[in-house]
């Protein structure tokens, strides 16, 4: 007994220290935290319960027999965080660059089926060279045993994947269907194909960076939802963003005592929205001080930024927020902007999270670039995500609300649950000013007419009234009241009830 | 009596007036340009009249459109507040014309004391002491330097109609005089059009000291004290107090009698204030007199206990004044300090905007005069004052202690403002000893102000407080709903405090009254009803009240207290040890970049891609304020990208053009 209780201590030893003591020290010399120390922040402390350490690969080709780390380049299992449990794999670069074997696949395909089983987040730490070359199709297999147990557990249990260090060829799928990509800035890259590919390939010199570093997928791509200074400042970031997230589908997200007032007043939104119709206001402050404590945990702060999406709490819970950007090109709907809040809907409505939608909205952006790149199906996948939405939707108009993007703005068409606009809200077909343009084409020449057909096309629909009229708005509130009344909303639709036509999966045009 | 005041002017002045017109039950009209519609001042009169667009010279300035909105209004009186149209005799003339009141003096008073040779041949003449010099107009370089050799050197040579600095030349030596006498007489013709140059006597370690005096139209005339105004920046005054901390009774005696001469001498009638200089060995002298109500009244108002606004309301309806000399006492110490929106580490840029958030701070010996508020806007058309702010306390170490701590507490974002640089000016060793000069702030920041010359005395403060509130988030953190049963996370408190480039541990309590934390073996008790997401963190520590302004940012806290602004870290032991491994970010080499030092529009982009430029050529204009401002290259170099064009509006720190 005593010996095995020896070995098991020397064993646990040995693979703690995973691919040695040099290699841990070259780990920290690039900024960088080992797989343990990383979970270790993650986690509450002492909550992590650790699986397989003593896991190794079994491949003999290329003299690999002759050397085997217990662990095999990934750290798995569960823990808390704040109490709430969540599952995790933090891959371990030091070991063989965390590459990815068959066994270490298995590792993490075994820590996904039990996290999908009693229905908890799954969380990885990506840190891995690629596929181990050396057990060649294998490793491929364990890649896709992978890819196809995120799309099972796809919104089923929130996945989440945080880069930490390198994320090349076949190992980006992963993270790509998981509900959010971190990454961790200057140490962290992703891509299908590495610079000396594309040098080869295209001829274009492109560092590892410029191609796919954190600020490139943060704010070109949109691959990556958020990118944190270090190591340190990410995991403690991700510790609070799981705080937004329930367990899984079948639950509410989480609450917790909040004691700001849901009735509290602020009368600075009552000037937020300026007289001029073209000058712009900041929605962001809006969102801030609707919220419980001013605190927004944005997500894609850098890309698509005339749409914003991230979320809040209201009396404690959980809120999603989509709203329009008058600061950046006035807010327009485009492709990058239809995506960006289109995917973040469908996590809310998956995951039973209220979507709250600000809309002051001129339109979708014309052009042939928007056009040639088909805005036309990409606007469409926020109008069906909108529209498939069955989770509570509450929706302020804050000013403009013009054409097709008034229709897909969380209307009431598309089952918004309760539809406020500020006093200053138009709600038209479009701008005054376009209106009249077409209306009374033959008075073109005459400005002095124009000016008379404008004013009275803004008097009879550049109001909330025409809207209010018809019953596609349910009240028009003053801005000062917004929180009160969002979060009196939200109370009365805490137990909603809508469920859509049975199907397979609908057709989102992709 | 007075039945409807018309306030021609804007912002906290016409507030305070306000303030007085109704509390004497008397209704009042503002006045207000498009910039204004929304501007506190309107929304606190009775009633309101737009006089046109946001340039003051198409609105607040025109005589016009005042007298037809006292006309629309029925009102019978106007008070002119401070600048503007205030010390304006063709307005005092337009009024009387239209049988209108105006609050102030007569136009005597106010065309004699608007020229500065004028007023010292009247002072003079009335027995007030004025400095040396030649009070009329210089011919030529010879006659200054004979003039000077006479008065004695070093000397000044002022431009008449000058002010703000310009036009003004100091000569220790006869060369100087002579290449002075031409270069203020050139400034004077390009600036005023009016070239007309006198020598004085050049004060040194000058202060600034000023007597408030009051007149009715019976003959009554009376000083109510005096001000020191000796922190000045750049001519502009940046904190005055009541009493000053220089003057013995006696000489204020002197200095008030001597100002109540000088009033009675111009029929003076209204609240006025005599402006003097003084020297080391309390000679003072006669500088000019403001016929009119002063930015800095509310010091004198809080040390005398008088509302000078109502006395000027009562005399200008003709009644006398209900106090002689003998009922004026000063009691206890008044401080004010004017609260800007600038950035002190950017030069003092003035900063204009959405006020997102504000919060002026209150309390016990405590006045704010703003004609601000949350959601309000400081407009790029007008001053970019936000407040007063003045305290009172019963000597002027009180002031001053309840100064910094309403400072701590004043919470303004949205916009830049200068509370770093005002707790720096009340915390300095030589203010707090009061040796005060006109030059104290030339002489202490003589190479402008940065953030290493905020001074922190206390970073125990801000360890303690982010320990503090990081608790109380892990706390609540530790309240989330769905935790697995029976194993709910046990909220650490042990934590190491991260700030100002230093680790602390510290052990955090949270107790009936607040916290308890221990850090370097000493314990703090922190009572405070802090909840989360109030910016403002009002605790006793240990006895000792204070306020600490509180922020997430990042992962971490960012605190403000005493002028510093310092982001603080908490991390667990275990973060903490392992945070050595965290490499320092290089910040970005900007070297590269023009970016624009404030927000505004370009107006003009001089470079192209691939234009070679010279170090010091003008690259760029940006209009910002209704100034232009010039932005030129640093460094030689080749233009690689041009990031903006003309006719942009651009934010603070934007990309302008990029460098190879």
């Amino acid at each position: 007994m005593q010996t095995i209780l020896k070995e098991l201590e020397d064993r646990r030893q040995r693979a703690k220290l995973g691919g040695g003591e040099k290699r841990i020290a070259a780990q920290h010399a690039k900024g960088k935290l080992t797989a343990r120390e990383r979970v270790d922040l993650l986690l509450d402390e002492g909550s992590f319960e650790e699986w397989d350490m003593f896991v190794e690969h079994r491949c003999a080709d290329f003299d690999m027999d002759q050397e085997h780390i217990p662990g095999d380049g990934v750290v798995i299992g569960y823990g808390t965080v704040n109490g709430r449990l969540v599952f995790v794999f933090s891959q371990d670069f030091t070991v063989y660059g965390g590459s990815l074997s068959e066994a270490h696949a298995e590792k993490i395909c075994k820590l996904m089926d039990q996290a999908m089983k009693v229905g908890a987040p799954v969380i990885g730490l990506n840190d891995s060279g690629g596929a181990r070359i050396q057990e060649g199709v294998a490793s491929l297999g364990g890649y896709a045993e992978v890819f196809q147990r995120n799309v099972m557990a796809s919104g089923v249990i929130p996945q989440i994947s945080m880069i930490m260090g390198p994320c090349a060829g076949g190992a980006v799928y992963s993270p790509a269907i998981t509900d959010f990509i971190f990454m961790v800035q200057d140490s962290s890259y992703m891509f299908v194909t590495g610079p000396d590919v594309v040098k080869t390939v295209t001829h274009e010199s492109v560092t590892a960076e410029e191609l796919g570093g954190a600020s490139t997928h943060s704010s070109k791509s949109g691959v990556a939802d958020l990118a944190f200074d270090n190591d340190i400042d990410a995991l403690l970031k991700l510790r609070r963003f799981i705080n937004y997230l329930p367990a899984n589908n079948k639950q509410k997200p989480p609450v917790w005592p909040s004691e700001d007032p849901a009735d509290r007043a602020e009368m600075s939104l009552d000037t937020i929205v300026p007289d001029d119709p073209n000058k712009p206001y900041d929605i962001k402050e809006v969102i801030l001080k609707v919220a419980d404590e001013q605190e927004f945990f944005e997500l894609q702060p850098s890309y698509a930024r005339n749409i914003v999406t991230g979320f809040i709490r209201i009396e404690g819970s959980t809120v999603g927020v989509v709203a329009n950007q008058p600061l950046v090109l006035a807010g327009c709907l485009d492709i990058d902007a239809s995506k960006k809040a289109a995917r973040f809907i469908r996590f809310c409505d998956a995951f039973n999270i209220p979507v709250l939608t600000f809309v002051d909205v001129p339109g979708f952006m014309p052009g042939t670039s928007q056009e040639h790149g088909g805005i036309i199906k990409h606007g469409a996948k926020l109008l069906y995500a909108y529209a498939e939405c069955t989770v509570p939707k509450v929706t302020v108009i804050t000013r403009k609300a013009y054409g097709g993007a008034y229709d897909v703005m969380a209307s009431k068409h598309l089952r918004g649950d309760v539809n406020f606009a500020w006093p200053k809200a138009e709600i038209a077909v479009m701008g005054p000013k376009g209106a009249v343009e077409i209306i009374f084409r033959k008075d073109i020449g005459d400005a002095e007419k124009i000016a008379a057909r404008t004013e009275e096309y803004r008097q009879k629909f550049a109001n909330p009234f025409i809207a209010g009229k018809r019953g596609y708005i349910d009240d028009v509130i003053m801005p000062h009241n917004t929180r009160k009344r969002i979060a009196r909303s939200l109370a009365m639709l805490r137990d909603k009830e809508l469920t859509n036509p049975w199907k397979k999966h609908g057709n989102i045009p992709l | 009596m007075i039945k409807k005041i018309l306030v021609a002017n804007r912002g906290e002045i016409a507030c305070r007036v306000f303030a007085t017109a109704k509390k004497m039950g008397i209704a009042t009209v503002a006045v207000y340009s498009d910039a204004d519609r929304e501007a506190l001042h309107v929304q606190q009169a009775d009633e309101a009249v737009h006089i046109g667009p946001s340039a003051s010279a198409e609105s607040y300035l025109v005589i016009e459109k005042i007298i037809a909105a006292c006309k629309q209004t029925g009102a019978d009186a106007v008070h002119p507040g401070y600048g503007f149209l205030s010390e304006n005799s063709r307005f005092r003339d337009a009024l009387d014309e239209a049988g209108i009141i105006f609050i102030g003096p007569g136009k005597k008073a106010i065309e004699s004391m608007g020229d500065k040779i004028t007023s010292k041949l009247i002072a003079e003449k009335a027995g007030v002491n004025t400095i040396p010099g030649y009070t009329d107009v210089v011919k030529d370089a010879q006659q200054a330097a004979e003039i000077a050799e006479s008065i004695g050197y070093p000397v000044m040579l002022k431009a008449s109609a000058g002010g703000g600095g310009k036009g003004m030349r100091v000569a220790y030596n006869r060369e100087e005089c002579i290449d002075g006498f031409e270069r203020a007489t050139n400034e004077a013709r390009s600036s005023f059009g009016d070239d007309r140059v006198f020598i004085e006597k050049y004060i040194q370690q000058p202060r600034h000291i000023e007597i408030q005096v009051m007149a009715d139209g019976h003959g009554n005339v009376i000083y109510l004290g005096e001000r020191e105004c000796s922190i000045q920046r750049r001519h502009q005054k940046v904190i005055e107090e009541a009493p000053s901390p220089f003057l013995t009774e006696e000489v204020r005696r002197k200095m008030g009698e001597q100002s109540c001469a000088l009033a009675r001498a111009v029929d003076y009638q209204s609240a006025g204030t005599v402006e003097f200089i003084a020297d080391a060995d309390m000679n003072f002298y006669f500088l000019e007199m403001n016929t009119r109500l002063q930015v800095e009244h509310p010091v004198t108002e809080l040390v005398t206990g008088q509302d000078l606004v109502e006395l000027m309301i009562r005399v200008a309806a003709g009644e006398p004044l209900p106090l002689s000399q003998a009922d004026i006492t000063l009691n206890g110490w008044a401080i004010e300090t004017r609260v800007y929106a600038e950035d002190p580490f950017r030069n003092f840029l003035p900063s204009t905007g959405r006020l997102v958030g504000y919060q002026p701070p209150s309390g016990e010996g405590v006045r704010v005069d703003t004609g601000v508020y949350e959601g309000g806007e400081v407009s790029m058309f007008y001053d970019p004052m936000i407040a007063k702010l003045i305290t009172y306390g019963s000597d002027r170490a009180e002031a001053c202690q309840r100064m910094v701590g309403a400072l701590d507490g004043y919470y303004i974002r949205g916009v830049s403002h200068n509370i770093s640089f005002l707790n720096a000016l009340m915390v300095h060793p030589r203010f707090i000893a009061g040796e005060l000069t006109t030059n104290f702030i030339a002489d202490e920041y003589p190479d402008g102000f940065s953030a290493d010359l905020v001074p922190q005395d206390e970073p125990e403060v801000f360890t303690l407080v982010a320990a503090a509130v990081h608790q109380f988030y892990r706390e609540r953190s530790g309240m989330l709903s769905g935790q697995l049963g029976g194993h709910e996370c046990v909220v650490p408190n042990h934590w190491v405090v991260a700030a100002n480039g230093e680790q602390h541990s510290v052990e955090v309590e949270l107790t009936d009254a607040g916290f308890s934390v221990q850090l370097d073996g000493v314990s703090y008790q922190i009572v405070s009803d802090w909840y989360l997401g109030d910016p403002l963190f009002t605790a006793t520590i240990n006895g000792r009240q204070l306020t600490v302004q509180v922020e997430r940012k990042g992962s971490g806290y960012q605190l403000f207290y005493r002028g510093a602004t310092v982001d603080a870290l908490v991390l667990s032991p275990r973060a903490a040890e392992l945070s050595r491994h965290m490499l320092e970010k290089v910040p970005p080499d900007l070297s590269k970049f023009l970016l624009s030092p404030m927000p505004g529009l370009l107006v003009k982009l001089n470079v192209a891609v691939g234009d070679k430029v010279e170090e010091g050529q003008e690259l760029a204009v940006i209009e910002a304020m209704k100034m232009e401002n010039s932005l030129r290259a640093l460094n030689a170099g080749v233009v690689a990208k041009v990031a903006a064009a003309a006719g942009d509006s651009l934010t603070v720190d934007q990309i302008i053009v990029e460098f190879e």
